[in-house]
């Protein structure tokens, strides 16, 4: 390096010789990564629309099938995910800070209520395989009919509304189980030092990813499970 | 993006508005609001969302204008994806 014909000014990860300066480095990083959070919202896009077309079309299904969902589990999860992202943003905070230690406290925070989240997703999902509500052979929506006769149940789009609950629960655990990897990643270069007032740009970017999963997750949470709570007649 | 160091105090703030609105709207489920159900549990998610976005995602700090346009650009598509295949669907009947 010190031998190079050409004098390379040096810098640290913060400014690569590539960009005017270190703003302009930052900047591009958190636009790439808006680009990529605009696709992700075509991709869980699609998902939603599904959701609307089917909802629109088996409203009564998709009621009795919000009903049978467990609202404490999933409240509790909403805010589980709520804490979460805020322990995202103090976290970055302690990186523009350069208190390495506190943002090592936050990001490992961060992976717990991660893994809490996944943990009671777990839960949920092994309710529905005891009830028979995994689409598939072994499905059955005869417990939906006998809980709300007031209701007219088909189980066939009954199966709809749960294929629907595990494809978009699913993909948001997917990128969850991302979320953490990728907080894993963070902690430990986090613990090694990497991360300073100067440069915590994948701190951030990785901040948004995170804050991104929560909003899917504040959108999934009434649409899944708050359809059809009020009193039957 | 945005240097900008924000009060632990706001952040706090809003956590807590945040799990508010979460209780409310599971509350708010059970009262009979008839179609209003579905349009108060939305505006709500929105109301989140949109702290999340302005404040946990510093959007409201950023001077950086080509960051907004992405986001207005990709929730237009969403929009675009909704409404337009809801427009079909939702008219289907008439024909």
């Amino acid at each position: 390096m010190s031998d190079s014909p050409v004098a390379v000014e040096q810098h640290g990860p913060e400014h690569l010789h590539h960009f005017v300066d270190a703003e302009q480095q930052r900047d591009a990083a958190a636009l790439g990564m808006w680009l990529f959070l605009a696709t992700e919202i075509m991709f869980f896009g699609g998902m939603f629309l599904a959701y609307l077309v089917y909802r629109y079309w088996y409203y009564n299904e998709f009621a009795a099938g919000s009903r049978s969902l467990d609202i404490y589990l999933g409240t509790i999860n909403t805010a589980v995910l709520i804490c979460s992202s805020l322990t995202v943003a103090l976290g970055v905070r302690a990186a523009q800070m350069g208190n390495r230690k506190l943002l090592v406290i936050l990001l490992l925070l961060t992976i717990v209520f991660g893994f809490a989240f996944l943990g009671i997703k777990g839960v949920e999902w092994y309710q529905k395989y005891e009830e028979h509500h995994i689409p598939g052979r072994s499905f059955s929506a005869d417990d939906l009919i006998r809980d709300y006769p007031q209701i007219h149940i088909d189980p066939r789009p009954e199966q709809i509304y749960f294929s629907l609950y595990f494809a978009m629960t699913g993909l948001h655990a997917v990128h969850m189980i991302i979320g953490v990897g990728i907080f894993v990643f963070l902690t430990y270069y986090a613990w090694k030092g990497r991360y300073t007032s100067k440069y915590y740009t994948p701190i951030e970017i990785g901040g948004l990813y995170w804050h991104f999963v929560d909003i899917v997750w504040i959108y999934l949470f009434p649409l899944l499970y708050l359809i059809d709570r009020k009193p039957l007649r | 993006m945005s240097e900008h160091v924000m009060s632990s105090k706001l952040y706090y703030t809003i956590w807590i508005v945040l799990l508010c609105l979460t209780v409310i709207t599971a509350a708010v489920s059970f009262v009979d609001l008839g179609r209003f159900n579905t349009v108060v549990a939305l505006v709500i998610a929105t109301i989140k969302a949109l702290l999340v976005v302005l404040f946990f995602m510093h959007v409201k700090y950023t001077s950086e204008r080509l960051t907004k346009i992405v986001i207005v650009a990709a929730i237009f598509w969403l929009f675009l994806l909704l409404a337009l295949s809801m427009a079909d669907y939702g008219s289907r009947h008439l024909s």
